[in-house]
């Protein structure tokens, strides 16, 4: 069972230099970012050694938050390599997620 | 095949939920994207709700009980995308989802509700995200000790400004109108806070940003004055469009009737003009866009699509 990669200012450069990376960034008093909390889950199980799927609490982790602009969530940045290429505010389907994470594979 | 299929997961389609499980309906799925709650889950306090004492009592709180009584009697949750609800010949419906799958169920009830609107000034879609924002309990964090502007003069405009003044130094109202329809309640708290300054028959105009996002925005007013208020947070609260995509079929056209404005008509019992499809919550006519409204669509609707199913069933 694959499990999200929780990003602090410590490991967040170590977990998106490589490969694909999807960075869902939450709080735990916003709806819409409770509402894909499950989603996020279930992605980290089907992408298991094929993507790193990652949550940053912006509440805790608020350096992260404003190195990258982040001023709604949730905000879903998608990374490749260490570069951050694309992004998705609000909820989404899974199916959305997994497309965007297929197109950078 | 479904007994019901109930597409969308807030109060209307829970509450749908629990009535459809504990009435008896064996095979009931509710599809919703992600975890049920709705709307309200962006509310930073429900406080119409009758029964819901709490103090401050946030959607969020409220809602999380609603799913887990509605498993309590077997209804199951599917996290899928419906795309679209079509017709058969024999009068049953099949569900389409995202991912190219599909259901087949007897009854339908339609809970998709609605989204917030943009209020269409220049920039708005370009800093959506980057400082406009339509949801307070969310981003207001991002604007905590800075000044923030609101669009709108409804309920949730006023309700969310309380809201935003808490963590905000300033708070200020764009209304375009001299009066406001909230609840008077509300309206009076808004105006004794001293940190909200109402700009009345002001509409945005232009939304000023940099790199970064939101700087501020230009207002213009009735008499054609304008005002460049510098805040980097920019809330938008102008009502909401209702989610009628999965009715739409391949022809373009609606499964059943729809008024002008893409509401489904239905009758005092949440019928549509199909025969076992139901309408229900912000989707249908003349919704008063309340959570308890939504749940007592919900509940009527689904006590129909079981004489619904029973009367097919036994036919």
């Amino acid at each position: 069972m694959g499990k999200y990669v929780e990003l602090t200012a410590s490991n967040f450069e170590e977990i998106t230099k490589e490969g694909v990376a999807l960075v869902d960034f939450w709080a735990p008093w916003c709806g819409p970012c409770r509402m894909i909390a499950p989603v996020i889950e279930e992605l980290a199980n089907d992408f298991e050694g094929k993507a790193n799927i990652c949550k940053v609490n912006t509440d805790e982790e608020q350096d992260i938050a404003v190195k990258f602009g982040i001023r709604s969530i949730p905000t879903i940045l998608f990374f490749k390599n260490g570069e951050m290429v694309d992004q998705m505010v609000g909820a989404a389907s899974k199916q959305a997620f997994t497309d965007k994470i297929n197109s950078l594979l | 095949m479904l007994d019901c299929a109930i597409i969308g997961g807030g109060p209307a389609g829970l509450t749908a939920g629990l009535y459809t499980t504990r009435g008896g309906l064996d095979d009931v799925i509710m599809f919703e994207k992600g975890m049920p709650g709705g709307q309200i889950t962006s509310s930073s306090e429900i406080e119409n709700y009758p029964g819901a004492t709490a103090h401050n009592l946030s959607g969020m709180d409220f809602m999380i009980p609603w799913l887990e009584q509605c498993q309590r009697f077997g209804l199951k949750h599917e996290m899928s995308e419906v795309t679209r609800v079509s017709r058969n010949e024999d009068g049953t419906f099949t569900i389409h989802k995202s991912d190219g799958s599909t259901n087949t169920a007897k009854s339908v009830i339609v809970a998709t509700g609605s989204t917030p609107k943009r209020a269409g000034f220049i920039g708005e879609d370009k800093y959506f995200g980057r400082g406009v924002s339509t949801c307070a309990t969310c981003d207001g964090f991002f604007y905590k000790g800075k000044e923030v502007a609101i669009i709108g003069g409804g309920d949730t405009a006023m309700e969310e400004a309380l809201y935003l003044a808490k963590i905000c130094t300033k708070v200020y109202i764009i209304h375009r109108r001299d009066t406001f329809r909230s609840a008077p309640n509300t309206i009076e708290r808004v105006k004794m806070t001293p940190n909200i300054e109402i700009l009345l028959n002001a509409s945005p105009q232009e939304v000023l940003g940099d790199a970064m996002g939101v700087t501020g925005i230009r207002v213009v007013f009735k008499d054609g004055l304008t005002r460049q208020i510098d805040a980097p947070g920019l809330f938008v609260f102008v009502g909401r469009d209702v989610n009628n995509q999965v009715l739409i079929q391949d022809d373009g056209s609606f499964l059943c009737e729809m008024n002008d404005a893409g509401e489904v008509i239905v009758d005092i019992s949440m019928n549509t003009s199909v025969p076992g499809l139901y309408a229900t919550g912000d989707l249908r006519i003349a919704a008063p866009k309340q959570v308890v409204s939504a749940a007592g669509d919900g509940s009527v609707a689904a006590l129909q699509a079981i004489a619904y199913v029973d009367k097919i069933s036994h036919r």
